[in-house]
């Protein structure tokens, strides 16, 4: 059907599509000014004199901070907690999703609201603080894998995916004498591979960008995720650490271009894959809103 | 008479007993269901429902030796101590401001950058516009607020940018001034989240029947009828659904960002409920008090909740339960 469009709509179309790419230069520019900022020479920075493109291309603070031993730990650690994190996030989710899915579950409204019922009220930081140290995780990477395991949103999100596979299939499989835990291996996990995807995609982001608990609950340097390490750099400013032997004037010229490298070697990884992604993440949020 | 009476009874006692064995049937026929369940319940039990017992420590006086039950009562003693504390208005208003001011321009904003994309006819424009306005959703916390200080420093480009064209004639410490804590805190909130707050909101969108549109450009409606006789009555369940849950939430300040960017001297207007728990507690290791306060908090909130969700239900018929 077309519609021809009068004067009026036209200006409001055309301008709303400057608004917009406007609204676009607004989000993107903060990135691409530090990934700009990263390979510029470190006096033109400092004199202000980067805005849109690199001045004199310099990668010395990306080499700095490749060779930072602390940087090197941090990201193998935030390997550990973004794998074995998403993966005890995703077994628990799934075991308690799949049976509150069946309408032939007893009780299985009022475990649904046990569940609902902490979206809405907890504790508190300090009893769950407290709680940690209690149960011995403290300073242990458990720490940071087993409080918050389940999203009690993710959970009803899931539980709403698994609704809608037919009860004649699960039926059937029963009567052919499957059992619960080998019907939902078999035959409803693989017939839900777009929500795990969004829950993996979900929890392994969350996990990567983590780093209260870790901060409340960790001392042992050797076991700081990414995010903590670049909090020291970041906030603490304390990237002059990884120099040694230069002068104080350069130190801290230098150090403002180590933090634009650290930034951009914490968040490539991240927007890499992001735009393959970002259709189930969008997916997720829209099975999440059909929930409400 | 008594004698029907009688067997109507045993009848309906037999009745019960047999439902109430072909539920137990049920359950034994479902125990792998329930085996399945176990860990989750457990997950819950031990790491949301334990320290919600734990709270009980706001009403003691909590010695670490001798654990949440062995440690004697004080009644509201630490509850009196923080409302009497000059403290308590401080935090109160900062954390009310801080998030009053985020739901005040970002929902509407959010839900503006919504319908301009709704009305947006290129398509490829449209997905590119998408894509870049959920990415910083996806930044980590810490490298935003990396970036923040970085940007709002005297050198920095914010400060370069109003130089340039000659809003100020000085650069401006923003983040060393209380008085610009909670503009940066919600600008930079807008930018982390409007994209992807957005996204409901097109989802909603695209619900909306296309023949209700057809209809009304045949009846002669211009795009900002469409607006107001279709679009906006088509998300407004959607809307309101999210202002109930941001409502509940108007004490629950994002603390995380305000730890990242606070410093002693912004404490005035930047100090909220959860950071200054998290001081007294985590820092300075004062748990029954800070328990007190955060469970304050806790109940505020869970108030606000069932109170938004009472008035919305009656005067909209919209309810999260």
């Amino acid at each position: 059907m077309v519609i021809k469009r009068s004067i009026p709509e036209m200006i409001f179309d055309s301008c709303n599509v400057l608004f917009l790419i406007f609204c676009s230069f607004l989000f993107l520019y903060p990135m691409w000014y530090v990934l700009v900022s990263s390979f510029s020479d470190v006096h033109a920075i400092a004199a202000g004199e980067v805005s849109f493109w690199p001045k004199g291309f310099n990668a010395d603070a990306y080499k700095l901070v490749f060779e930072d031993q602390r940087i090197w730990t941090a990201y193998g650690n935030t390997f550990i907690y973004v794998i074995a994190g998403t993966f005890i996030n995703l077994v628990l989710t799934t075991l308690g999703a799949y049976p509150l899915s069946r309408k032939n579950l007893e009780g299985r409204s009022l475990i649904m609201a046990f569940i609902v019922f902490t979206m809405f009220f907890s504790g508190g930081l300090i009893p769950a603080y407290l709680n940690v140290r209690e149960l011995g995780l403290y300073d242990t990477r458990w720490a940071l894998l087993l409080p918050g395991a389940v999203s009690a949103f993710n959970l009803i999100v899931m539980r709403t995916f698994f609704q809608s596979i037919p009860d004649s299939l699960i039926e059937s499989a029963k009567i052919d004498g499957a059992h619960d835990f080998r019907i939902l291996l078999r035959i409803v996990l693989p017939l839900s591979m777009p929500v795990l995807a969004v829950m993996t995609l979900f929890y392994a982001v969350g996990h990567w960008n983590s780093w209260f608990p870790a901060m409340i609950y960790l001392q042992d340097r050797n076991l700081f995720p990414l995010q903590l390490i670049l909090r020291e750099i970041l906030i603490q400013s304390s990237a002059q650490n990884m120099l040694a032997g230069v002068t104080q004037d350069e130190v801290f010229r230098i150090s403002e271009s180590i933090k634009f490298a650290t930034i951009i070697i914490a968040t490539v990884p991240i927007l890499l894959i992001y735009p393959f992604l970002q259709k189930y993440f969008v997916k997720g949020v829209m099975i999440g809103a059909l929930k409400e | 008479m008594a004698v029907p009476l009688n067997a109507a009874k045993t009848q309906s006692r037999k009745l019960q007993a047999k439902r109430s064995s072909v539920s137990l049937k049920r359950m034994m026929s479902n125990r792998y269901l329930y085996l399945m369940l176990l860990p989750t319940v457990l997950y819950f039990l031990i790491f949301e429902y334990k320290p919600m017992y734990g709270a009980i420590i706001a009403f003691k006086d909590f010695n670490p030796f001798s654990g949440v039950a062995g440690s004697p009562w004080v009644g509201f003693k630490n509850f009196e101590k923080f409302f009497e504390s000059y403290y308590f208005f401080r935090l109160l208003k900062n954390t009310f401001l801080m998030s009053f001011y985020s739901l005040l321009f970002i929902f509407p904003a959010s839900l503006a950058f919504a319908l301009l994309l709704n009305e947006l006819r290129l398509k490829k424009l449209k997905s590119f516009l998408q894509t870049v306005s959920y990415l910083p959703h996806f930044i980590s916390l810490i490298v935003i607020c990396g970036m923040i200080i970085d940007f709002t420093k005297p050198g920095g480009i914010i400060n370069s940018l109003l130089l340039g064209i000659g809003i100020i004639s000085e650069p401006i410490q923003f983040l060393i001034l209380p008085e610009w804590f909670r503009t940066i805190y919600v600008g930079s909130g807008m930018w982390q989240s409007l994209g992807w707050n957005s996204i409901i909101y097109l989802a909603a969108l695209s619900g909306i029947n296309p023949s209700l549109y057809e209809a009304a450009v045949v009846d002669g409606a211009g795009r900002w009828k469409q607006l107001t006789h279709i679009t906006l009555p088509g998300i407004l369940p959607t809307v309101l659904i999210l202002l109930i849950l941001n409502v509940g939430t108007l004490l629950n300040v994002g603390w995380d960002k305000i730890i990242l960017l606070y410093n002693p001297g912004t404490y005035v207007t930047a100090d909220v409920i959860s950071t200054f728990v998290y001081r007294r507690g985590v820092m300075e290791a004062d748990y029954s008090f800070s328990a007190a306060v955060g469970l304050f908090n806790s109940v505020i909130n869970f108030t606000l909740l069932v109170l938004a969700n009472r008035i919305s239900r009656k005067t909209t018929e919209n309810s999260l339960w």
